[in-house]
């Protein structure tokens, strides 16, 4: 591979690394906080670009022939990421990455108190809090109050479906699922991996999930309605 | 020089710009295909792992590159045989401590220590800092400390235990190493040039020699993370000394970034603490991603040497910390 065509690899890769920390792309990889490194790295990878082109357009100083042939060939590689974030994009983690791990409830951090929930009918809540407050506290701050939980459909261990959110401490490497079952005389007929708010009361049933043995909270669905994906797919 | 530029263009060959023109050119063109083969979930279970393996990875990459950069071309010889002990096997410990100071993870070090070596730090002392830097920096030590809210005697075993194995590995190598088991790649286009000829020049080919065995590790490490159900692991939990072996191995398998795996590590509940601990120091110092990029930047003959030592050095000391703590 010789520098004009590791100008051109560097400019798709730096030009993907952008594209995506530019748009929301990037949320479905990694966390917020890392985009403004993101966007220097990306910056940093166009200038190595630009700076080896124009190297190349002036003659080589002598000593040097100007056409190594140890240029690296596994650089060609590099192609490959550049190219799946600017044509395909792959979407958030879903279903699947779901069903292949235990619900990230076991290694949740307990809080010895939890304070009430804030005002509003009914309240948002992100799952993780939700299954943290119905399975540590049994539900205290919970008990009579409307909750909407936003979260997308995945096949739960008897065929009905569960609400299920990623969680990613670091990048979708490690992104592991909170799980809460839904009940109640509401029919979810969405399809898998369909984004939706579910709105519902606390309910004491709690079933273990068969991959790690951890507790997955059930939410006695009143209604439900289906809605796009959020802009931060992660909680 | 411009006679010779003109008999270039007039002997023109097929070259890599063109391949990749075509190449790139063929993709675009059969970019819906190629979307609705990833239609699969499991395929795209494993794009989305890969590409962000990849996203998460490459602000450290850059800054390893650029930095490792900084001191190919910009830090004098000199400054490295005033800065470390004279005597190599007391040079160690002080580039292992060094660590600290790189705040990173495992894919910025690598390039970094090439660098180290390629300005004649000795070997051992390189090597021990590529240890050490991407377990017991502050940034790392800090996400370990949150992962682990009612263990904090976690952070210091972890500190602990990467810095014991990082010493030992460089002293191992002072004993047993062969310098011709490292085969940094020549690099003539940094003599002779401009400094920031140079220095551009590094970097490009470190991002293309780095980057492109992280794609590797990368790939591999999403394979991993879509084949193997998390059931598996279970069973193996209740056995003290599987579970050790187990999630050694897993950390090996799955390649996470130091600065998450306390996070996973955290998550993996049914586990004891020292073999989550284990999981901790292997991780950083070996995993498919680091194997690939060490081949790449040091070479085979030492990878193969490398890997299994500090593998064996880091379940030990790991184990035998975690043992006398809990």
């Amino acid at each position: 591979m010789n520098r004009r065509a590791q100008a051109i690899v560097m400019v798709l890769f730096g030009g993907a690394i952008l594209k995506a920390s530019l748009t929301d792309v990037y949320l479905r990889y990694v966390k917020e906080s890392l985009q403004p490194f993101l966007i220097a790295a990306g910056v940093l990878l166009l200038a190595a670009a630009a700076m080896t082109l124009y190297y190349e357009m002036r003659p080589a100083p002598t000593g040097e022939d100007g056409h190594d042939h140890h240029e690296p060939q596994v650089g060609w590689l590099l192609i490959v990421p550049a190219l799946g974030v600017l044509l395909i994009a792959p979407p958030a983690l879903g279903s699947y990455a779901a069903g292949q791990s235990g619900t990230a409830l076991a290694g949740a951090q307990v809080e010895s108190e939890f304070s009430p929930l804030p005002p509003g009918d009914p309240v948002p809540l992100s799952l993780m809090e939700y299954a943290t407050r119905a399975v540590f506290d049994q539900g205290r701050t919970l008990d009579g109050r409307e909750l909407r939980l936003t979260g997308f459909i995945s096949p739960g261990p008897d065929g009905r479906p569960m609400l299920t959110r990623m969680t990613v401490a670091c990048c979708a490497a490690d992104g592991r699922p909170i799980k809460v079952g839904m009940d109640g005389a509401v029919a979810i007929d969405a399809p898998v991996d369909t984004w939706i708010h579910a709105v519902g009361v606390y309910t004491s049933r709690v079933e273990k999930d068969p991959v790690n043995q951890a507790d997955v909270p059930y939410l006695r669905v009143t209604s439900w309605q289906q809605t796009t994906a959020p802009r931060r797919p992660y909680e | 020089m411009v006679p010779t530029i003109s008999q270039e263009r007039v002997t023109w060959r097929f070259g890599s710009v063109e391949a990749l023109a075509i190449l790139l050119v063929t993709l675009v063109a059969l970019r819906n295909p190629l979307a609705a083969l990833v239609s699969d979930p499991r395929l795209q279970t494993w794009t989305t792992v890969f590409v962000s393996v990849m996203v998460q990875a490459v602000p450290f990459l850059i800054f390893g590159v650029a930095l490792s950069a900084v001191i190919a071309v910009f830090v004098p010889r000199s400054f490295w045989a005033r800065a470390l002990p004279r005597h190599p096997a007391a040079a160690v410990p002080v580039a292992g401590l060094a660590g600290v100071v790189l705040p990173g993870c495992e894919c910025g070090s690598v390039p970094i220590a090439g660098s180290l070596m390629r300005r004649g730090v000795t070997p051992a002392a390189a090597l021990a800092f590529l240890l050490a830097a991407p377990a017991i920096n502050p940034i790392v030590l800090t996400a370990t400390a949150v992962a682990f809210p009612g263990n904090p005697e976690m952070v210091a075993a972890r500190a602990g235990a990467s810095l014991v194995v990082a010493v030992a590995m460089g002293w191992l190598w002072l004993r047993l190493g062969r310098s011709e088991w490292i085969r940094l790649p020549r690099r003539s286009d940094l003599d002779g040039s401009s400094r920031a000829r140079a220095f551009w020049a590094s970097c490009r080919h470190d991002v293309m020699h780095a980057g492109g065995f992280l794609v590797l590790g990368a790939a591999a490490a999403a394979t991993i993370n879509v084949v193997v159900p998390e059931s598996w692991m279970q069973t193996l939990a209740a056995e003290p000394v599987l579970s050790v072996l187990a999630l050694a191995a897993l950390a090996v398998l799955l390649s996470i970034c130091s600065e998450a795996d306390a996070f996973v590590a955290a998550s993996l509940s049914q586990f004891s603490l020292t073999s989550r601990l284990v999981f901790l120091v292997v991780g950083p110092m070996v995993d498919l991603k680091l194997i690939a990029m060490q081949t790449g930047v040091f070479g085979r003959r030492f990878a193969a040497r490398f890997a299994p030592a500090t593998f064996v050095a880091a379940v030990l000391t790991g184990a035998g910390v975690g043992a006398v703590i809990w």
